[in-house]
């Protein structure tokens, strides 16, 4: 069975991503050490809370080198929610904080001139942006597909082709996820979007099992 | 624009799922389980479990009943009810719940709030208030199902629990409770106004229009239960009755209808209506 690593940030709800993954047939570990990562078949990088204090769990546990050496293998790679935002250059979440600079760009706090509820939870619609879905993980899904977001903060990448959907809250467009390469990552959770959100891990589950 | 959450509620006593009025008077309608994946199926969008006499048993059979939930069920499911420390929560979390809802704990020490988000991130903790109307007007929030004054103020209580780093304030009116005559917008508008978090609804909805009503006072999520619970009842019955004899079919129906306060009304039934009513939610 393909292996894929979970990489654990100590929070408690890596629950539901766990059990999608032994749900699609893929042998799921959470971890933080460094060769089960390298070894992976593919890897998952979720995460909830802060900024600042997930970058330093994964300095602390060598994860930053290891996220980056990983995908330079060329295996796949998902990131989801906080596991997005991580990979930017840097969060304007507590002042500045460096992130793992693998997309370029910044991630920014939600403003709105009027008293709009933040964070964002609840569920929005994916639109198309900068790519083709076909050969990615939506490729099962179509544009007005509803997913689950909790979020204050959105990813703002400077190439705006790493940009592979958008989603809307109260007016403001915002990146709901991002792919280059092997790199694939969502502002949304899949494994809390009902059955669309599970027709993207699905993906995952087939490009781990293939290789790419 | 946003779209509205429809959040089914599902009290659990034990092994059953109850419903109550008031938050008291419990009777046993089924298994939460079942109605889970019923209302999953049906498009809610969240689930919320609340054990409702947690405090007095020990909690395993929760655990058990969440972990089971959560490998079938792909939405994001809060569980409340009982859930004291921070173990507790990590327990609960562990278990495969997403988040947590906590009333008694915080109205004891506020600072679990703080320590809670902090560790496992705000949008992990909901903070349960249960208002009830006093004679001169304010609404006091109250602990253990409704049966405990804080003598906190709700609308100051409320502004207390988000700057502590609650993500949600799931608000439920203990008068409106299991009547069926409707939400209390007057206090959902009150508290929605006054904190930047997410406000959830609960207690009252008796028929579509309702729902409607509470929306348009500001709830930025609606929590329901018997309307649901009656929906899936009927259904339940209607599929009785191709088997059994037609007698039989009246006696159950008669008993559902005597029982019930709410109108049967599904989730798709719901989010159908709000949406022709122009309320944005997902279909």
């Amino acid at each position: 069975m393909n292996k894929v690593a979970i990489i654990d940030f100590e929070s408690g709800n890596l629950f539901s991503v766990f059990h999608a993954c032994k749900l699609l047939g893929l042998d799921p570990v959470i971890t933080h050490d460094e060769t089960e990562v390298l070894t992976a078949d593919g890897v998952i990088l979720p995460g909830v809370g802060a900024f600042a204090d997930a970058m330093q769990h994964l300095e602390k546990s060598g994860m930053t080198q290891a996220i980056t050496t990983y995908i330079e293998t060329g295996k796949p790679f998902l990131g989801i929610c906080l596991g997005l935002q991580l990979l930017l250059d840097e969060s304007e979440e507590f002042g500045e904080t460096k992130g793992l600079g693998l997309i370029r760009g910044k991630v920014r706090k939600f403003q709105f001139e009027s008293n709009v509820k933040i964070p964002h939870v609840g569920w929005s619609k994916l639109q198309k942006a900068g790519q083709s879905w076909s050969k990615t993980l939506f490729s099962q899904l179509h544009e007005g597909d509803y997913m689950y977001f909790v979020h204050s903060f959105y990813a703002d990448p400077f190439n705006k082709e790493d940009i592979i959907a958008n989603a809307e809250y109260e007016g403001k467009t915002f990146c709901a996820a991002i792919r280059k390469n092997n790199i694939f990552a969502t502002q949304f959770h899949p494994e809390k979007s009902g059955t669309c959100g599970l027709k993207i891990l699905e993906s995952f589950a087939v490009e781990v099992k293939n290789g790419n | 624009m946003k779209n509205i959450r429809i959040i089914a509620r599902l009290d659990i006593k034990g092994p059953n799922l109850v419903k109550g009025i008031h938050l008291e008077g419990l009777r046993v309608l089924g298994s939460p389980e079942d109605f889970a994946q019923y209302y999953y199926e049906n498009g809610a969008d969240e689930l919320i479990y609340q054990d409702v006499v947690a405090s007095l048993y020990e909690r395993n059979s929760l655990k058990e009943m969440i972990t089971a939930t959560a490998k079938k069920i792909f939405i994001p499911l809060t569980v409340g009810g009982g859930i004291r420390t921070i173990e507790d929560m990590r327990q609960v979390l562990r278990a495969g719940a997403d988040k947590v809802c906590v009333n008694t704990a915080a109205i004891k020490n506020p600072e679990i709030i703080k320590t809670a988000s902090r560790i496992f991130g705000s949008s992990t903790i909901v903070a349960g208030v249960e208002a009830i109307k006093q004679s001169d007007g304010r609404y006091l929030a109250y602990s253990d199902n409704g049966r405990e004054e804080s003598g906190l103020e709700v609308k100051e209580w409320v502004v207390r629990l988000a700057e502590m780093g609650a993500g949600e304030i799931l608000l439920t009116s203990v008068d409106s409770e299991g009547t069926g005559e409707g939400f209390n917008n007057e206090l959902v508008k009150n508290i929605a106004g006054l904190v930047s978090i997410p406000v959830m609804a609960h207690g009252g909805a008796g028929r579509k229009e309702h729902v409607k009503q509470v929306i348009e006072h500001h709830a930025d999520a609606v929590v329901i239960a018997g309307m649901f619970h009656y929906a899936r009842l009927r259904e339940g019955v209607e599929q009785l009755a191709g088997e059994q004899e037609e007698g039989n079919y009246e006696f159950i129906r008669k008993r559902i209808q005597s029982k019930a306060y709410a109108e049967a009304v599904s989730i798709i039934d719901l989010k159908n209506y709000l949406s022709q009513q122009g309320i944005a939610c997902r279909i």
